[in-house]
């Protein structure tokens, strides 16, 4: 579209422009001042009424949250997690989706119905949770990522995509002689990497942000991922777990440590964010492309 | 005889036929074997699970040993004035999400659309998807960090403006705003990637031709937009639907606490306390079932309704 240079809209733009500066400020304001908050001393936080850049700097609050190991041992958890749910799931999907994606799979429109109820209708917590229990997963690790391997809507993004590779390559590769496997890894999966990286990225997410998974299934604090340790410090106030890890004597610049905890929790997340983020729009165009 | 066999043949062949061509693709069966394994054991078995409800569950004696007493729970159910006030604050913030949340990522994306910066475009982007990517945890510990009596920036801001301090945490009047705004703040702006998509793909021949009509900036997005993205918008909001019951448990459930249960209690942290914490496994499994059920129920029903509109509809 072209620029509209009449007066009203150049006014109507301006205020466009206006509202979305404000919209995305009331977004990231919060962030901001949750960082900053925790690079600051209590005494500080308590005198100013808002604080976006600290005038006195202190690393006071991360010094008191890394005195013990429970932080790091809760990151070391979901790090673990992240990284073995994601490689497990993605090969699984990969898997499923290429086989699905194969219009020769007998019987593969049966598949993807029952594929595409569970996203309409499911057992709910109750069975599931049994389910998992009868398996001997509860106090693992593997609870956290086993039941979650599949999200449907994953593997029908990644199938629609696999469809969209010319089946000529598929052809010629198997002229050649290349097996279903071959095929997958050495064809159509080094052809799909922005799906890769999207998927990769949506399911890195759920693992690192689980939380319902965690307080089923795990009931041994020690094993907690760093959303329930953060849930626990921030949110129940309590912190009682974690209080007695530390040293007594020193009493917690509250509202700062509890700042400290977030962006520590945040961290990761928003280490990846730049680099998968220009997959995003092409990811979500994928799931609007009707199976 | 001989016509039996005769008839019998194409029918054998067309089996033999069959099992040839699965036998060629064995491969790929057996790569989607443990995709259909997961289904199976966590998504349909739990499924069937679903006649813990029918019974008076015992994790002793299992599925098979356990007392079927019919339809026992239901008429508990929908006889317990507690269900009734579970089942209202459910709808209440179903109804919220869908007038107050499902509007602002369509907004967005309008208002983003007539931006022509590119670059004004793609920050505005990179910093409104991002409350996406965080957990509920991390959500509702910002807010309550900012919200805390001891402290808390809005609490600080409204005494030096002479306000009073407000418990926001542990209010029942303040439980529904603080939850939607939540939604808003983490889903809004991931929602208007959809519809932008739909957008980047309207000819802008269409907007040419409007423009030498003579029409203005709003009669184009009334007239062009609006109607293109449509069909989009409906599936989305037949999804919504779908998701009726599906408010999210984890983020109920991190802003649920003693002072706020009357309005806070959802089906799915109900179904949570009463089942795991309390231990009435068919009990809190009636009530999953039912919620599921509605669910169906209701996106088929939508799903219809846009199909009779001239709709494509979901599936």
């Amino acid at each position: 579209m072209i620029e509209d240079r009449t007066f009203k809209g150049r006014i109507f733009a301006l205020v466009n422009y206006f509202l979305l500066t404000i919209i995305a400020l009331i977004t990231v304001l919060p962030f901001v001042h949750v960082v900053a908050g925790s690079f600051t001393t209590s005494a500080e936080l308590a005198a100013k009424r808002f604080i976006l850049i600290p005038t006195e700097w202190s690393f006071d609050a991360y010094r008191f949250i890394f005195s013990t190991n429970t932080i790091f041992k809760a990151m070391g958890v979901s790090v673990g997690v992240t990284l073995f749910g994601t490689l497990f799931s993605m090969l699984i999907t990969s898997l499923m989706a290429y086989g699905l994606a194969r219009r020769d799979l007998d019987g593969r429109k049966y598949i993807m119905f029952l594929v595409v109820f569970t996203m309409l209708f499911s057992g709910g917590l109750i069975p599931s949770f049994l389910v998992v229990k009868e398996m001997g997963l509860i106090d693992s690790y593997l609870a956290l990522i086993i039941p979650s391997t599949i999200s449907a809507f994953n593997l029908i993004i990644l199938k629609n995509f696999f469809q969209n590779i010319p089946e000529g390559l598929e052809e010629s590769a198997k002229i050649d002689g290349s097996s279903d496997f071959g095929i997958l890894f050495r064809i159509v999966l080094p052809l799909s990497m922005p799906a890769i990286a999207t998927l990769s990225l949506f399911y890195a997410v759920t693992y690192w942000n689980t939380y319902l998974n965690a307080i089923m299934y795990l009931n041994d604090s020690k094993m907690w991922p760093i959303q329930v340790l953060l849930r626990q410090i921030v949110v129940l106030a309590s912190g009682m777990e974690f209080s007695s890890d530390l040293d007594a004597t020193v009493p917690p610049p509250e509202q700062t440590v509890k700042m400290a905890v977030i962006v520590v929790a945040t961290l990761p997340i928003l280490c990846v964010y730049p680099f998968l983020q220009k997959h995003f729009a092409k990811g979500a165009m994928l799931g609007s492309i009707k199976g | 005889m001989q016509e039996a066999l005769a008839k019998q043949a194409p029918a054998s062949r067309l089996k033999s036929e069959l099992s040839r061509r699965i036998w060629r693709n064995k491969w790929l069966y057996i790569m989607i074997a443990p995709g259909i394994l997961y289904f199976i054991i966590f998504k349909y078995i739990p499924m069937f699970g679903l006649v813990i409800a029918f019974q008076d569950f015992k994790p002793f004696f299992g599925f098979t040993g356990s007392e079927w007493v019919g339809f026992k729970h239901f008429e508990r159910l929908f006889t317990e004035p507690d269900f009734l006030n579970i089942l209202s604050n459910t709808l209440i913030l179903f109804a919220m999400n869908l007038f107050f949340y499902f509007p602002i990522p369509i907004i967005l994306a309008l208002m983003l659309n007539e931006v022509r910066i590119n670059f004004f475009k793609r920050l505005f982007q990179s910093l409104v998807y991002l409350p996406h990517f965080l957990s509920w945890v991390i959500i509702v510990s910002i807010s309550f960090v900012m919200l805390t009596m001891d402290g808390g920036i809005i609490n600080e801001l409204l005494v030096y403006f002479g306000f009073e301090k407000v418990n926001f945490l542990l209010s029942n009047a303040w439980f529904r705003p603080i939850y939607i705004i939540q939604v808003i703040w983490r889903e809004a702006g991931w929602g208007t990637i959809i519809y932008l998509a739909a957008i980047a793909s309207i000819d802008p021949q269409l907007y040419e031709a409007a423009r030498m009509d003579g029409a203005s900036r709003m009669r184009q997005v009334w007239h062009i937009t609006l109607p293109a993205i449509r069909s989009v918008i409906i599936v989305l909001l037949i999804l919504k639907i779908g998701d009726v019951l599906e408010l999210g448990f984890e983020h109920v459930y991190l802003l649920l606490n003693s002072m706020n249960r009357e309005v806070a209690e959802i089906i799915d942290t109900y179904v949570y306390t009463a089942g795991l914490r309390q231990g009435q496994f068919s009990y809190s499994t009636a009530i999953g079932f039912f919620k599921s059920l509605v669910g169906l129920i209701l996106v088929m029903f939508a799903n219809y309704l846009a199909k009779k509109m001239g709709e494509e509809g979901v599936y």
